[in-house]
């Protein structure tokens, strides 16, 4: 454990975990996990479905107690000090977990109550004018469409003005406009201090992150900006475009050198550790009628197919 | 989309109890009540519709019981004693009969709860001032039906005739044997009297139990749960927070039970109203502790309903409201004193009744006040934080 930080103020890394491991019914969720988060800054949680994001997060809030491991939160010990994190931590869960049956105006003035905001009247009409829900404040919050659920929860999470947000996949199931919209806000959020971890499935949007974190069965696999953590993976990259790239991409599956084949509308990504053995793969077909070869970056989706392809091999 | 920069939040405690937290809870379980209308509607509607069925329909005093006359005579005396049975209520005389083969048959296919023989020289025999034997053949399968009902065929059959036949016994100011009873507190010996105290605590518990019993499985089963344990309101708070709301609907449902006693069925109040109200307002909140507390322990809401209904029936029948409390076995006995019902029924039927004070009372008083702290202590340590 770093020496814990004993104020109220945010510390600068505001996430500081060590070794998370937390498992259900004898299967680790969670393995060994280490996360780092400084203050003001978009964090991205990426990873598969049932790579263990969701019982992270929850065990940075107290929502879960590690198996082993340690650390802080906002400067607070995320095993003792759970009541103090709630206070200062705005969590957003996955599903929608406002009340359905209260109205946009009756759940907000609950949460300014329970954290014992001054006026919540005031707190809760002043939220309502942020999120541009003037006049539909009597609506039930479970009559809203996902854009707007997904809205009224963020505007909850923030009116008791956290220090921290923790964002389980607020954006699944939201139309484009509503993504963009809302990562607008994030970064607005963001701009005043505020420390963001979300996480995503989307590429467009880990690459809006300051920093992202790459988690695969449990096992936190990569972590860094969006360039490093590209350039880690170690990958080089060839597109090819032409017709019939699609029989290429099956006489190419096979070759040693080649570690990942990807189409992507008319184009193939092909893509390798090794650039050698990579580019003496595809030497026979760089001058094959028709097809246009050209050394490409790796992109992040590269990287993380890549990431949880050998993460695979390494669980199978 | 901007965060106000004001800090606003009251650092008040960090620990304890906060009563904008608990008031915070409350109002939310008030709005949530109030929103399901159905719900609301049914908590008002099953008190009077209990009330009206137990206290019509459950009578340990029965009426109109099914008697058949066997008459191997038919005398002045035999028509007298048919006569003062169907006069009343107690008997419905389905037919007369006079061979002796006939009675087993009516007892076997229940078509008669009694068969009242009238012997061949009845009439004759008395006015000799013998003590000629009158034969009851009764069907006791249903012991409280017939107990109470042969109790009454005796002094029918005497008054009958005395009065109608002018047929004077041997000694008629020394009956050869003669019953005094003398019913306390409840002179006409009707039961309604009795019921409708044992009813309201009956039907309080059932509905109070239900309504809290649901309340924390609720919360996890619509996924609320995960919101509300990560903000900052304590166990505690949230208990207090979800047992309010319900306090208030349990004493409307107290007072409709008590108005309709009152006008339907005449039940006095002989105590102070105030002691009844205290007492009610104990039980109320004892009942939703310990609903809630099942809630706590069930994982949905299947089983904190299944839970309640198991606590439910020994309430029921181990309480003192069906079977008399004194007559139970020891063992039973003790089941009974460790339940809610059975000390607000002591004191209800004793305030109501008997015009007690709610400090002799003391000892049972206390005791739901104990039941009450031990289900709330429960559900405190047993309410989880975490999702773990």
């Amino acid at each position: 454990m770093t020496d814990p930080i004993m104020t109220v103020e945010a510390p600068e890394t505001v996430i500081d975990v060590h070794h998370l491991t937390k498992s259900f019914g004898g299967r680790k969720v969670v393995d060994d996990v280490s996360m780092s988060v400084r203050k003001g800054r978009i964090h991205g949680f990426l990873g598969p479905n049932g790579s263990g994001k969701t019982t992270t997060i929850r065990m940075l809030c107290g929502l879960l107690t590690p198996d082993s491991g340690d650390g802080t939160c906002l400067g607070f010990d995320i095993l003792t000090e759970s009541d103090r994190i709630r206070r200062r931590v705005g969590y957003m869960t996955q599903k929608f977990s406002l009340y359905q049956d209260l109205s946009i105006r009756e759940n907000l003035e609950f949460v300014a109550r329970v954290y014992g905001l001054s006026d919540p009247r005031g707190k809760a009409s002043a939220a309502i004018e942020r999120l541009g829900l003037k006049g539909r404040e009597k609506q039930l919050a479970g009559e809203l469409s996902g854009g707007w659920k997904q809205r009224l929860a963020l505007g909850a999470c923030i009116l008791p003005e956290p220090a921290l947000l923790l964002l389980d996949e607020p954006t699944a199931g939201v139309d484009p406009q509503a993504r963009r919209d809302f990562w607008n806000e994030i970064h607005a959020l963001a701009t005043e201090g505020l420390s963001v971890l979300v996480s995503t499935h989307y590429m467009d949007e880990a690459e809006r992150c300051h920093e992202i974190a790459y988690i695969a069965y449990g096992k936190l696999l990569a972590e860094g900006t969006v360039d490093e953590v590209i350039a880690a993976t170690g990958l080089s990259t060839w597109t090819v475009s032409g017709p019939e790239v699609h029989r290429l991409q099956q006489e190419l599956e096979k070759l040693p050198g080649i570690d990942m084949i990807a189409p992507f509308g008319t184009n193939l990504h092909v893509a390798g550790h090794d650039e050698a053995a990579l580019e003496r793969a595809i030497a026979p077909y760089r001058d094959r009628a028709g097809l246009k070869w050209e050394k490409d970056a790796p992109t992040l989706e590269d990287a993380f197919i890549d990431l949880m392809r050998r993460s695979q091999d390494n669980f199978s | 989309m901007t965060v106000p920069s004001h800090e606003t939040r009251n650092n008040n405690n960090n620990g304890g109890i906060s009563f904008g937290r608990f008031w915070a809870m409350t109002i939310k379980e008030f709005i949530q009540m109030t929103r399901d209308r159905v719900t609301l509607a049914t908590m008002i509607m099953i008190p009077v519709m209990q009330l009206f069925l137990f206290g019509f329909a459950i009578n340990t005093t029965p009426h109109n019981l099914p008697t058949a006359v066997l008459m191997r005579e038919n005398t002045d005396v035999g028509r007298s004693i048919l006569a003062a049975l169907e006069n009343t209520d107690f008997f419905q005389i389905r037919t007369v009969i006079t061979r002796a083969e006939d009675m087993d048959e009516l007892l076997e296919s229940g078509r008669a709860l009694f068969v009242v023989e009238i012997p061949e020289g009845f009439e004759r025999a008395l006015r000799r001032g013998e003590t000629p034997a009158l034969l009851v053949a009764a069907d006791a399968t249903d012991p409280v039906a017939s107990s109470s009902a042969l109790g009454a065929l005796s002094g029918i059959i005497t008054t009958a005739l005395a009065n109608d036949r002018q047929i004077e016994f041997s000694e008629p100011t020394k009956p050869a044997f003669k019953v005094i009873q003398h019913r306390r507190y409840n002179p006409a010996g009707s039961s309604t009297l009795n019921i409708v105290p044992g009813l309201l605590g009956t039907i309080l518990t059932m509905t109070l139990l239900i309504f809290t019993a649901l309340s924390v499985t609720r919360e996890t089963e619509r996924g609320t749960m995960e919101n509300l344990l990560s903000m900052p309101i304590t166990p505690v708070e949230i208990m207090l927070g979800k047992i309010t709301p319900y306090v208030l609907i349990g004493l409307i449902q107290a007072l409709i039970i008590i108005a309709a006693g009152i006008l339907v069925f005449r039940v006095p109040i002989v105590g102070h109203p105030a002691s009844l109200a205290a007492i009610t307002g104990l039980f109320v909140v004892a009942n939703l502790s310990i609903g809630y507390t099942f809630s706590t322990l069930a994982t949905n809401q299947l089983q904190a309903v299944q839970m309640a209904m198991m606590f439910f029936l020994p309430n029921i029948l181990l309480s003192g409201f069906m079977f008399p409390f004194a007559g139970m076995p020891q063992w039973a006995q003790w089941i009974g004193e460790a339940l809610p019902l059975t000390h607000y029924i002591r004191v209800v039927r004793a305030i109501m009744l008997k015009g007690a004070d709610i400090g002799v009372l003391a000892y049972d008083t206390a005791t739901l006040a104990g039941l009450m702290l031990v289900a709330m202590s429960i559900a405190v340590t047993r309410f989880r934080r975490t999702l773990d």
